[in-house]
């Protein structure tokens, strides 16, 4: 089995807050940084992406945020249009399919086409020969997924399309699609976590689920925001003492000595039982201390990554 | 500045929104739980599919009718239930299915829906749907109203905007008519407009493949014939979002990014004329007296006689402070953009909150006045 970087699509998801964008980042700064063309994808519009690095807007273009390292933000609206414009090579027809009110209303009403199309553009991202115009091949593609119950939905619908739809253009590629999401020789999951109970707990459902009802296997959980353990329990017993007659600023400093070291207990606790209840291998990733993620931090958790 | 019992006051109903992974599970139910211990008999429903709800009422399981929440546990953790506490998780599917149930036409109309393969096999995943059947779950209950006051955890939507969206994307699906008279595949489209719409069918059966759309546009057209029972539905819905005995609440973590979803959301419930109760900023790390950072080291090594542990605490502590001061000047920025809508903040505690226990931590802080938050803040969260 290749390696996680070394697959061709790497689907992150989780539970909402864990950290799934910044981990899709920094996993995309670690596949450039060994010499990797690679692309991270927004499914929701969040422009995290750009956020971080200072960019303008990505929107729906591949934009290079930092050196082999890009950014998109899938609309769906926009990927149907280019799915129409792949399929109808008719210019008249084309013109006459995008005026149309029906076609509006056909996409916009259709259950799960939008989720359809975001995923045919995330595979197209993917394509050795890809057929968008200027359109080059990217080593590795990163899909920041939806959070948990959305995002089984979200990797599910290629197969339900191809369920509901017997034959036709659809059917062939929603089959094609879902291959891709199975294949665990280029598709790999990664799911993120946090050390505390529910995340954990939903963190293993998660596994399962995806197993069960997508048929793809986690190659790896992330358990992101690890505090540091600054202090053993003697030490801990020490800094207890010295707070009983401790006030003011050092008494402060005691008391968030005292609560950090609580708190990453109770974190190596719950790691614990992630290691038990994962399938896939743990790794670790740091609570960073800073008022907002910037590239240095993100170069930081990227090393951490692989 | 306000606490969550006086914000309630006099309200029927308070919706908690706000993105996922910021505490609005775990902060309907503590507001639940709250209501019900001053004698009011509440009812939380939660939409969450990773039954986070139930986890933390010590639920087995909840379905999608309310049970009661035994008020011995509650007894137990040392919180006398003067009313009662019951709770619901939203099954989506069962919900829309009722729905259509309610109405359809007739029986016929109505089996054709049910068994649809779209809409057996979509149903669930519809964009705006969980969102959707949330608000109509709510207006149920609502209506039949067995109970003093409602709390809706609202669905983990990354955006938390789908939320508002919902009853209006709804309404676009169904009244999509026009595509369903057109679409009928038996000739009907030639006969309705002519020789383009003709060829317009053609280019659709090139793009999406005939049985796709045969089976879309029964489904559309099947739906069509609820349009008014949905429509009228829906407004009601809206109206009682709109009511002034509704409270939203937007729950928020203090990082920038939630920080700013918490600025936008509020401004679109604004925006919307929905009645607005108050931001609840979840995991604050408090700040400490200004300028306690400076020099605690030569004080410290005094005191453990250690300087290399005096130097670890000294670099923790400003670890801490750096994140209360971000959390400090997030909130500030917050409490500018809201307009005199209360800012409440809930500490970041040292024990990680998912049962009981800390449920009514996290209660304490929400119902407690603000000067008594501050102070079991500056105690509890060490620092």
């Amino acid at each position: 089995m290749p390696d996680l970087l070394d697959k061709k699509m790497i689907v992150v998801t989780g539970k909402g807050g864990v950290g799934k964008s910044t981990v899709s980042i920094a996993l995309g700064m670690a596949a450039a940084a060994r010499g990797k063309r690679a692309i991270v994808c927004e499914v929701a519009s969040q422009e995290n992406a750009s956020r971080v690095f200072r960019r303008a807007e990505v929107g729906f273009n591949e934009v290079e945020i930092s050196p082999n390292l890009w950014s998109i933000s899938i609309d769906p609206d926009e990927s149907m249009r280019e799915y129409v414009l792949l399929q109808l090579k008719v210019k008249a027809m084309r013109d006459l399919l995008f005026r149309s009110r029906i076609f509006t209303y056909l996409a916009a009403a259709t259950p799960g086409l939008k989720e359809l199309v975001t995923i045919g553009k995330i595979w197209e991202l993917a394509q050795p020969d890809r057929k968008v115009k200027k359109g080059r091949e990217y080593d590795l593609v990163i899909v920041d997924a939806p959070a948990t119950g959305h995002g089984i939905g979200f990797l599910q619908t290629p197969r339900t399309f191809a369920g509901i739809a017997r034959m036709g253009p659809i059917h062939s590629q929603a089959q094609e699609l879902d291959r891709f999401i199975t294949d665990h020789e280029r598709t790999g999951v990664a799911i993120v976590s946090i050390p505390e109970e529910m995340p954990v707990n939903e963190s293993a459902t998660l596994e399962q689920a995806l197993r069960d009802e997508v048929g793809v296997s986690v190659d790896r959980v992330y358990m992101n925001a690890m505090y540091p353990e600054r202090f053993d329990d003697s030490e801990a017993g020490r800094l207890e003492r010295a707070a009983r007659d401790a006030d003011g600023s050092s008494g402060a400093a005691l008391r968030a000595a005292l609560s950090q070291h609580h708190r990453a207990r109770s974190q190596r606790a719950q790691l614990d039982r992630l290691r038990k209840s994962a399938r896939a291998p743990v790794k670790t990733l740091p609570f960073i201390f800073k008022p907002d993620l910037k590239v240095p931090e993100f170069e930081r958790l990227a090393g951490a990554l692989s | 500045m306000a606490s969550v019992e006086e914000i309630l006051e006099g309200r029927g109903i308070c919706i908690c929104a706000g993105s996922g992974g910021v505490g609005k599970t775990t902060t309907s139910a503590a507001i639940a739980a709250g209501l019900a211990a001053r004698g009011k008999k509440v009812v939380v429903l939660t939409i969450d599919p990773a039954k986070r709800l139930a986890d933390s009422l010590g639920l087995e399981e909840l379905g999608n009718e309310p049970s009661r929440v035994d008020p011995k546990l509650f007894e137990r953790a040392g919180m006398e239930m003067k009313g009662e506490l019951w709770a619901m998780m939203l099954d989506a599917k069962a919900t829309f299915d009722e729905l259509v149930r309610k109405n359809a036409e007739d029986e016929e109309t109505r089996d054709r829906i049910l068994q649809n393969r779209i809409y057996r096999q979509i149903s669930n995943a519809l964009a705006g749907s969980q969102e959707y059947m949330a608000m109509e779950k709510l207006f149920e209950i609502h209506q039949e109203g067995d109970y003093d006051f409602l709390v809706l955890d609202t669905p983990p939507s990354r955006n938390a905007l789908d939320f508002l969206d919902a009853p209006k994307r709804m309404m676009q699906f169904i009244e999509g008519r026009s595509m369903q008279m057109f679409m009928k595949p038996t000739g009907v489209a030639a006969k309705f407009v002519g020789r383009g719409s003709a060829m317009m069918f053609s280019i659709l059966k090139r793009v999406v493949g005939f049985d796709l759309l045969a089976d879309i546009s029964e489904f559309l057209s099947a739906f069509s014939g609820m349009v008014n029972g949905f429509q009228q539905r829906a407004k009601r819905v809206s109206e009682l979002l709109a009511d002034p005995a509704t409270s939203f609440l937007v729950v928020c973590g203090p990082q920038g990014q939630p920080i700013e979803e918490a600025v936008y959301f509020h401004r679109k419930l604004v925006e919307a004329k929905l009645p607005v109760g108050g931001v609840i900023v979840n995991k604050v790390h408090y700040e400490t007296e200004a300028g306690a950072r400076a020099d605690v080291e030569p004080e410290l090594r005094k005191l453990l006689g250690d300087a290399d542990l005096a130097e670890r605490v000294t670099s923790n502590f400003a670890d801490y402070q750096a994140l209360a001061a971000r959390d400090a000047h997030n909130v500030e920025h917050l409490a500018r953009e809201l307009e005199g809508h209360a800012v409440i903040r809930v500490p970041h505690l040292d024990d990680d909150v998912h049962d009981l226990d800390g449920l009514l931590q996290i209660n304490r802080y929400l119902f407690a006045t603000s000067a008594e938050r501050e102070a079991m803040a500056t105690g509890v969260s060490g620092s």
